[in-house]
């Protein structure tokens, strides 16, 4: 009688005498961010966080080559208790092209287009507006008008421009 | 009418009268906005006239007109209507696009498409086919 009483406690008893040493010998997630912090020391921009032993790795690199060499240095560290690594870092776009960097919109591209045909003048665009600027035949006017306007500007200001 | 409407009276009475489709008159910050599809290549020419009369070389810049022609539509012929110079066909819609062929002032050739107002798919009687520049080519009637 006494032993069935007793047997629940004594399984718990057990258990938790199994499950102590277990959970003692597994490194904590503090542990191992600290293994994983000196493994991603060489990449600056890369942080990890790590929860149950999962690391996940964020931020920016600019190459693929060194988002791999972090996720395998990583990965190396599954001795220190590193379960798996999710690997969240973005790799930085190569920088646009040089002629498309400078602000160049719509319209701006549009007058740069309607203007190509017409070596005397020049024109810049701000807020919506077109500035045209120089010498022009008068037969040309009209053309150079219409291609600017069909570009929808709020206005087209050629008040500047000597007609020839 | 404002006095903006009242200068360009001729002009606004003309789009009404000429079968302008789509036509809207609007001002905005002293700017006079005309936009509307004409019924032919000879009524957005009209309208240009009149404009041109009233405010000589589009100086003043109290106006801002975008007239499409109703003709100009995929299948078309269209003129070129450059000052005197051979019209560049482009691979692209764009003037930094490679030229892959030229149309002779004058020449008649086909609208096969739009790639947006400004740039025209053209193709040459020589089966040249690329972008032109919309403000060069006209339909013809």
């Amino acid at each position: 009688m006494l032993l069935k009483k007793m047997l629940p406690a004594f399984i718990m008893a057990t258990a938790l005498a199994v499950s102590l040493p277990s959970c003692k010998s597994k490194p904590s997630d503090a542990d191992i961010q600290t293994k994983v912090q000196t493994a991603i020391a060489a990449t600056p921009g890369v942080s990890a966080d790590v929860k149950d032993g999962v690391v996940t790795l964020s931020g920016l690199v600019s190459s693929d080559a060194e988002k791999t060499a972090v996720e395998t240095a990583v990965n190396n560290l599954k001795e220190s208790g590193v379960k798996s690594v999710v690997d969240n870092i973005e790799v930085e776009a190569a920088p646009a092209p040089a002629a498309v960097a400078p602000a160049a919109d719509a319209l701006s591209q549009g007058v740069a287009d309607a203007t190509k045909d017409f070596p005397g003048i020049t024109a810049t665009v701000a807020d919506g507006v077109i500035t045209v600027t120089g010498e022009i035949e008068k037969s040309k006017v009209q053309t150079l008008k219409a291609s600017l306007d069909a570009l929808n500007p709020k206005k087209t200001d050629m008040s500047q421009v000597k007609v020839k | 009418m404002s006095a903006l409407q009242d200068k360009y009276k001729e002009l606004i009475d003309t789009v009404n009268a000429s079968g302008v489709t789509g036509a809207q008159i609007n001002e905005t910050d002293g700017v006079l906005h005309i936009t509307g599809t004409a019924p032919s290549a000879d009524v957005k020419n009209k309208l240009w006239d009149i404009y041109g009369k009233i405010d000589p070389n589009f100086l003043t810049g109290d106006v801002v007109m975008n007239v499409n022609v109703a003709t100009a539509v995929a299948g078309a012929k269209v003129k070129v209507v450059t000052d005197s110079t051979n019209l560049n066909i482009r691979k692209g819609p764009g003037t930094d696009q490679p030229i892959v062929g030229k149309a002779a002032h004058g020449e008649v050739i086909t609208l096969v498409g739009k790639a947006n107002d400004q740039w025209w798919l053209v193709r040459t009687n020589d089966g040249e086919e690329g972008y032109s520049y919309s403000q060069y080519l006209t339909p013809v009637e």
